[in-house]
């Protein structure tokens, strides 16, 4: 592989896609719960398998490029507060998943174990302590209102992720070649 | 499913004649000081600026409406949210209160919620017609210039390129995967139930996450190929030398964002307090 500078062509590309996901399934691939307002946003099994695919700062891209675009395209105005979130939860994931060697084929039990904990710490650091700070700090919204948006995303997204995410991640690693998988013959 | 969304087109007015770098920059230090502001004589201001300056680019209608009903519903939502969680944050912010009308129970309505809430709506009102603008008549190619002139590294600026390029590539994935998969009985749709609609929402990811791990790899071999990465600095076939106009737009938002924080902060607080 070429020599580059910082990040990695591979890194860049899976950015610029990846972002592009987000923005699609933003906006066709969020499912109604039938309670108002509650969506299941399937971007975010994306977002968590391609911070564990790709790294942390690719998740961290993915969120802050993916979500603001996504906002700025479909909605006409960005909202700074949980695109922060978002790229946070790319960058936690990202981060706490760098020892699961998926791209060997390696996702077995541990391997679910530790992106399950490792996305449910990040989306809780997310929702319930990120986003409804900055919505306080940014735009002084009452503390009670923005807490429970938090917790019901929280939950929500955890809830995703564990289901879609798990089920991606593992897809994913059944397509990739085994190391060690060659033996010689005698 | 042609989802209108909104997108660049040319024309020749003052407005879509200024760089990129300008329509970024000026952009970005508007959101910013509407965000911090609470002023509501600053943000009063900022809306009218706002509105001529749109007016100025003369965008057709149809080409932002549908966005606006969006941004209503969402508006509305927030606001009877706000007052339903916290029907009297006005009272603690501004530290009295002025009762209209008792409502029930802990409701009851407030000149000092009701102003707040006004503050609320306005800080949205005064960013939306900048952030429209912005997507309305800024060139994507030159987006990706302008974020590298403005100190942003050029790979991530191409990153964003990239995301730009592909958002119509992987629509159009999407909506086949989605099709083939209905012609096979599997429906994503409100008629399903929930269980079953999350079950056959995989059988869509899954297709449409593979191809795009493939076209990740296909498309960086392909950049690495050409060499991508390897110089610390590129050049852009986009990029344009400033002119007056640029100047001009570049002095009016700066002086907004420092006149507008000497007036907020004057007084030592974000907010404008019009019950002392």
């Amino acid at each position: 592989m070429a020599k580059t500078n910082g990040l990695s062509v591979k890194t860049i590309v899976a950015i610029g896609i990846g972002s592009a996901l987000f923005i699609i399934l933003g906006r066709f691939g969020s499912i109604p719960t039938g309670i108002p307002n509650t969506n299941i946003e399937t971007t975010y099994a994306l977002l968590a398998l391609f911070a564990l695919l790709y790294g942390p700062v690719a998740g961290l891209l993915i969120g802050l490029i993916g979500h603001t675009l996504k906002d700025a395209i479909f909605y006409g105005q960005p909202w700074f507060s949980w695109v922060i979130a978002s790229a946070v939860v790319g960058l936690l994931i990202g981060l706490m998943t760098r020892r699961i060697a998926i791209h060997d084929g390696e996702f077995g039990k541990g391997g679910i174990l530790r992106f399950n904990i490792a996305q449910i710490l990040a989306n809780i650091i997310a929702w319930i302590v990120v986003a409804p700070v900055l919505d306080i700090l940014i735009y002084s919204e009452p503390a009670n209102k923005v807490f429970t948006q938090g917790i019901v995303a929280a939950i929500s997204n955890i809830i995703t992720v564990a289901i879609l995410g798990t089920l991606l991640a593992i897809a994913y690693s059944k397509t990739r070649t085994k190391r060690g998988s060659l033996s010689r013959e005698a | 499913m042609s989802t209108p969304m909104l997108s660049y087109t040319n024309l020749n007015t003052p407005v879509h004649r200024l760089t990129g770098v300008t329509k970024l920059v000026f952009f970005m230090v508007w959101a910013l000081t509407a965000m911090i502001i609470y002023d509501t004589r600053c943000l009063l201001v900022m809306l009218v600026l706002g509105l001529v300056i749109f007016g100025m680019a003369r965008v057709p209608f149809q080409q932002y409406s549908f966005v606006l009903y969006l941004i209503l519903v969402f508006f509305l939502l927030n606001q009877v949210a706000i007052f339903l969680f916290s029907p009297l944050y006005g009272v603690e912010l501004y530290g009295s209160q002025h009762d209209i009308v008792h409502i029930a129970g802990r409701y009851t309505l407030t000149w000092e919620q009701l102003f707040y809430q006004f503050n609320v709506a306005l800080k949205y009102a005064v960013v939306i017609p900048i952030a429209l603008l912005f997507l309305l008549v800024t060139d994507p190619s030159e987006f990706a210039s302008s974020l590298n002139r403005i100190g942003v590294s050029y790979k991530i600026a191409y990153s964003v390129a990239i995301a730009l390029r592909y958002i119509p590539d992987v629509q159009q994935d999407f909506q086949n995967i989605a099709f083939s998969a209905q012609a096979r009985g599997i429906d994503i749709s409100r008629k399903e139930k929930i269980g079953k609609r999350l079950k056959n929402v995989i059988s869509i990811l899954m297709p449409l996450i593979l191809t795009s791990v493939e076209r990740i790899e296909k498309i960086s071999t392909a950049m690495e190929l050409r060499g991508f990465g390897r110089k610390n600095k590129r050049t852009w076939y986009k990029s344009r030398p400033f002119q007056t106009g640029d100047y001009v737009a570049l002095t009016l938002v700066i002086l907004v964002a420092v006149v507008s924080f000497a007036v907020t902060f004057a007084d030592g607080s974000r907010f404008y307090n019009i019950f002392e």
